[in-house]
């Protein structure tokens, strides 16, 4: 079970306050449709607007994006530099 | 309007071009004679980017007009290395990586030089006030002061080895 | 003084050579946007709104077509309505619709500068001539400059459908709050409340401008097969291509963006401006069309950073462990959404260990240029007020600020606020390092303090393409897709030499238009070094094992029998034990043994470690004129592995200027109209030479384990601490804490006489 949490206030606006939860997926694509099903829009949000990072890493685009059993993930907003 | 012809001497060389009244000496020298080292940063005489020499005398070319180098003696970065050979002030600001995106670059170097001309042994105070003609943004400056004194170093010992 | 902290020593990694476009750019004849010609070419420029809020009743154009000398004419009509398009642009999406709307304004001018018209004549003086010829009808609107007033209940409204993202229930009623986003964990109000020390404080900040010295420029020519050639100055040629081909309604294939040699950009040449006009005049007008933006066009029109309102309250136990945090950041847009308040939220607290925290952001838009990147967007912004509030309670709890912030520093392991948990950081060796350099505790004389501030940034990775091929004579070709702004050739250069083995001398590398490599992300985002470095590195690798390959049929052995070293292979057995061939020699076979060696590498990479920086900063005010003279400044930062020291040193010394600058002078300011009263370098007041002392730089080395050498992304975070160090030294000179950006004179000078 990966745990994943929702860093910004994206748990007031899709989950209704909840913002971690036990996610059943080997990768970013099977997550966000996991949290799709649970909290509609949540996952198709994660999938235009946000960033995931996969125990520590970063990643802004990872649909593909593999999830070990134990990851811990967090999503947080894509971010630009300058 | 029509175009008037100049006749100048250019980093040494006889040089003709036909320029409008109205256009800067910067534009001409860009446009007429394809000199682009000098650059446009603010067209106001605030940036230095521009910076040539006329008639031995540190100018900012966006404020004087092409046709004021009529039987005049202009040089710009483009002079500064001689048959190949990089000058001193070029070589040092290579070496001590005084650039970066390299724009202010042409400019600040003819202002150094003028500096060089005329105190060839200027502090770092005396260099940073001569050179605050010319805005740099990506340096900080320490990094071209250390370069323009360390050249002028060099000068002054070529000049007393000769 | 620059001091450097560092493991192992490599070959060519971490030394100091000539940078190979060095020589270009020292003699005048390195080729920047504008030095381009094309024969023939016309002169484009652009009609820009008088009013900073107006809706546009009609244009009419016929008195210009009818000059003599001018080609083309356009308008907002001769583009594609977008909408609210998005394009996926590396880090983050862009907003199409709003980038296109900003080249071109359509039913409504939302900015005094907001580009109304384009005409592209012979000559320049005639183009000029042309734009007072157009007639355009305006209804002039009430506008809005800053965030406060755009925020109140009846403010005119620049987008009158917008309705605020993120809250909680769905907004309903249209403002000029584009996104609201909160970051938060645990109660930290009661957190704070409870706490032995508690300090608080509202700050705000103007808007500043990137301050890039050459302006925007671009030659674009379509031809009459609408195959379009792009020649600009910009963060990225794969960018200019895509917006180009999105706006300006052309398939990409049908575009060649060529990467001019550009004059500093620092996140403000991240997106385009000129090239979609300039491609259709070139379209209507049948010929190549240059434009080129004045100084008084790049203040009035290209993106500054946002203007901030900010409030902080922040806690701590009496022995200086933080208890909770509070932050609300407003940050302006512009004309329209994204400004870069959600770094701001993400960054400003993420160097502290905090269970307790709340942060709140909101993206608002005014009536003034839309905003665009400036170094680490957003951070130096929300980093000042915490700085400031952390110096506060260093001064409440008479601890000293260096200890304070070990004391609550994040390391390896640590939760960052926003969710991540950190690993190969250097935040505590950056802070140590500060601590113990004789700066630090240096005496000081009367009307002078000392500040010290720290700051964070996320560094990014993505998409990079490197091409390498070894020529006929055994040196090597580097070719990049990224433009390079602060010397990234001459750390190209260098990691090909080190894993080739050559002397750097024998490698060289260019800078590709966007047909002759695979795509590369922007120049920005601190990436280029380790995202291109990291292709480079794997297009090396590659053909070390090539030459491996060629050097095992030459001497006929088996390839696990030949090891590679110092630029050379050699034979492991048989008859040929202890021979070598060198890079040249191999080169010389290469025909025989295969054909020629290359190869291009892609990656998307990830894991790049974040920056942290500590600077500290002596000043002097004077008491009389409130003019403040920076002493001293000493800047720290973990740089994971410094690939070329005075490339680095120099990305940290540029950025502790532009922070002072922010600091000190610059700013934005505003007729009651919303038209900027100093667009120039005169009243627009940046660093001179005479401004600075020298900057001493200490570079950590903790590398990061997913990049090339350790390296790690540096160009962004040192901006991110100066404007806190700043204030921290004049409150420490004055007595008193500023709260206002910038602190020039006559603020300064209130400040010290009524205390505001």
């Amino acid at each position: 079970m990966a745990k994943v949490v929702l860093s910004v206030n994206l748990s007031e606006q899709f989950a209704g306050g909840l913002d971690s939860f036990d996610v059943e997926a080997a990768n970013v694509r099977q997550m966000i449709r996991e949290l799709d099903k649970r909290y509609p829009g949540l996952g198709s949000h994660i999938e235009d607007k946000m960033a995931v990072a996969i125990d520590g890493i970063i990643y802004p685009h990872p649909a593909r994006q593999a999830i070990a059993p134990n990851s811990e993930v967090v999503i947080i907003p894509r971010l630009p530099g300058g | 309007m029509s175009k008037q012809h100049i006749t100048c001497t250019i980093n040494g060389d006889a040089t003709e071009f036909l320029v409008e009244p109205g256009i800067t000496l910067l534009d001409a020298l860009r446009d007429e004679l394809g000199l682009t080292g000098a650059k446009e940063g603010c067209g106001s005489g605030d940036c230095g980017a521009c910076s040539v020499m006329m008639d031995g005398r540190l100018i900012c070319s966006c404020l004087a007009l092409g046709v004021e180098a009529e039987g005049r003696r202009i040089e710009t970065i483009e002079g500064m290395a001689v048959n190949g050979e990089l000058h001193p002030l070029q070589q040092k600001f290579l070496e001590h990586a005084a650039l970066q995106c390299g724009f202010c670059t042409p400019g600040l170097l003819v202002a150094a030089k003028a500096l060089l001309e005329t105190n060839p042994s200027p502090t770092e105070t005396e260099t940073r006030y001569w050179l605050a003609g010319n805005l740099c943004r990506c340096t900080g400056y320490d990094k071209i002061i250390r370069a323009v004194m360390d050249a002028a170093a060099e000068l002054r010992q070529e000049r007393s080895a000769a | 003084m620059n001091v450097t902290v560092t493991p192992p020593k490599l070959a060519v990694v971490g030394t100091r050579p000539i940078r190979p476009d060095g020589v270009d750019k020292v003699t005048g004849r390195a080729n920047y946007g504008a030095d381009y010609k094309v024969a023939g070419m016309l002169h484009g420029k652009i009609l820009r709104s008088p009013h900073a809020h107006a809706r546009i009743v009609s244009i009419d154009t016929k008195r210009a077509e009818a000059l003599k000398g001018v080609k083309a004419v356009i308008t907002g009509k001769d583009f594609p309505l977008l909408g609210d398009m998005e394009l996926p642009m590396g880090e983050a999406a862009m907003n199409v619709g709003h980038i296109s709307e900003n080249c071109i304004a359509r039913d409504k001018a939302l900015y005094q500068g907001h580009a109304i018209a384009a005409v592209a004549a012979t000559t320049v003086a005639i183009a000029e001539e042309a734009l007072e010829l157009i007639d355009v009808v305006y209804e002039v609107l009430p506008h809005v400059l800053d965030v406060e007033a755009a925020m109140a209940p009846d403010a005119p409204l620049l987008h009158e459908k917008m309705l605020t993202k993120g809250v909680t229930p769905p907004a309903e009623k249209p403002s000029n709050v584009a996104m609201f986003m909160r970051l938060a964990r645990g109660d930290a109000a009661k957190a704070i409340d409870a706490s032995d020390v508690i300090v608080e404080g509202r700050y705000d900040t103007a808007a500043v401008h990137q301050g890039y010295i050459e302006p925007h420029a671009c030659v674009c020519t379509y031809g009459a097969d609408g195959q379009v050639v792009v020649w600009s100055s910009s963060q990225g040629q794969f960018m200019v291509r895509s917006l180009t081909s999105v706006i300006a309604g052309i398939d990409q294939a049908d575009i060649k963006a060529i990467p001019a040699e550009i004059g500093g950009g620092f996140g403000g040449k991240t997106l385009v401006y000129l090239e979609p006009l300039a491609t259709i005049l070139s379209k209507k007008s049948g010929r190549a069309v240059k434009m080129v933006m004045s100084r008084d066009e790049v203040f009035r029109a290209s993106g500054p950073t946002s203007s901030s309102v900010m409030t902080v309250r922040a806690g701590a136990t009496k022995d200086g462990k933080f208890t909770g945090f509070e932050l609300d950041l407003r940050f302006a847009a512009g004309a329209y959404p994204g400004s870069p308040v959600f770094a701001a939220l993400m960054a400003g607290l993420a160097h502290y260990e905090l269970t307790d925290f709340a942060i709140d952001a909101y993206d608002v838009v005014t009536n003034t240029p839309k905003v665009a990147a400036y170094r680490a967007p957003g951070a130096p912004i929300s980093t000042f007020a915490v700085e400031s509030a952390i110096d506060d309670l260093a001064i409440k709890l008479g601890m000293d600020p260096i200890a304070l912030r070990v004391k609550n520093g994040v390391k390896d392991g640590s939760l960052a606020t926003y969710g991540v948990t950190f690993s190969d950081i250097g935040f505590h060796e950056t802070l140590e390092s500060i601590r113990n350099h004789e700066h630090y505790s240096a005496p000081l004389g009367p009307n002078q303090g000392r500040g010290v501030a720290a700051g964070y940034w996320f560094n990014a990775g993505g998409e990079s393409s490197a091409n390498i091929a070894i020529n006929e004579d055994g040196t090597a070709t580097v070719v990049s897709g990224c433009p390079d702004i602060g010397g990234s050739r001459a750390s190209m250069a260098i990691m090909a030499a080190e894993v080739l083995g050559l002397p750097i001398e024998k490698v060289r590398c260019t800078v590709a238009d966007t047909t002759a490599i695979a795509y590369s992300g922007l120049t920005g985002g601190s990436r280029v070094t380790v995202s291109t470095g990291a292709a480079v590195v794997k297009a090396a690798n590659d053909i070390v094992e090539q030459l491996k390959g060629r050097a095992a049929i030459t001497w006929d052995v088996p390839v696990d029998q030949v090891e590679w070293s110092n630029g050379a292979a050699i034979c492991l057995s048989g008859d040929q034990k202890g021979e070598k061939l060198s890079l040249a020699d191999l080169a010389y076979r290469f025909g025989r043994t295969g054909g020629p060696v290359a190869n291009q590498a892609s990656v998307n990479l990830h894991g790049i470690g974040p920056g942290f920086a500590v600077h500290l900063c002596d000043v002097e005010v004077d008491p009389e004129t409130g003019g403040v003279t920076v002493l001293r400044y000493t800047a720290a930062q973990d740089v994971g592995r410094a690939i070329h020291a005075s490339y680095v040193e120099g990305q940290m010394q540029g950025g502790a200027a532009q922070g002072i600058g922010w600091a000190l002078n610059e700013e934005y300011i505003f007729d009651t109209d919303g038209k900027m009263e100093n667009p120039g370098f005169l009243d627009y007041r940046m660093p001179v030479a005479s401004d600075l002392p020298m900057i001493d730089t200490i570079m950590i080395e903790v590398p990061c384990r997913n990049t090339p050498f350790g390296a790690k992304g540096v160009g962004e975070v040192p901006i991110v601490p100066p404007l806190a160090a700043v204030a921290n030294a004049v409150r420490a000179a004055i007595g008193k804490r500023p709260h206002s950006l910038p602190l020039s004179p006559p603020r300064l000078h209130a400040l010290m006489a009524n205390g505001h």
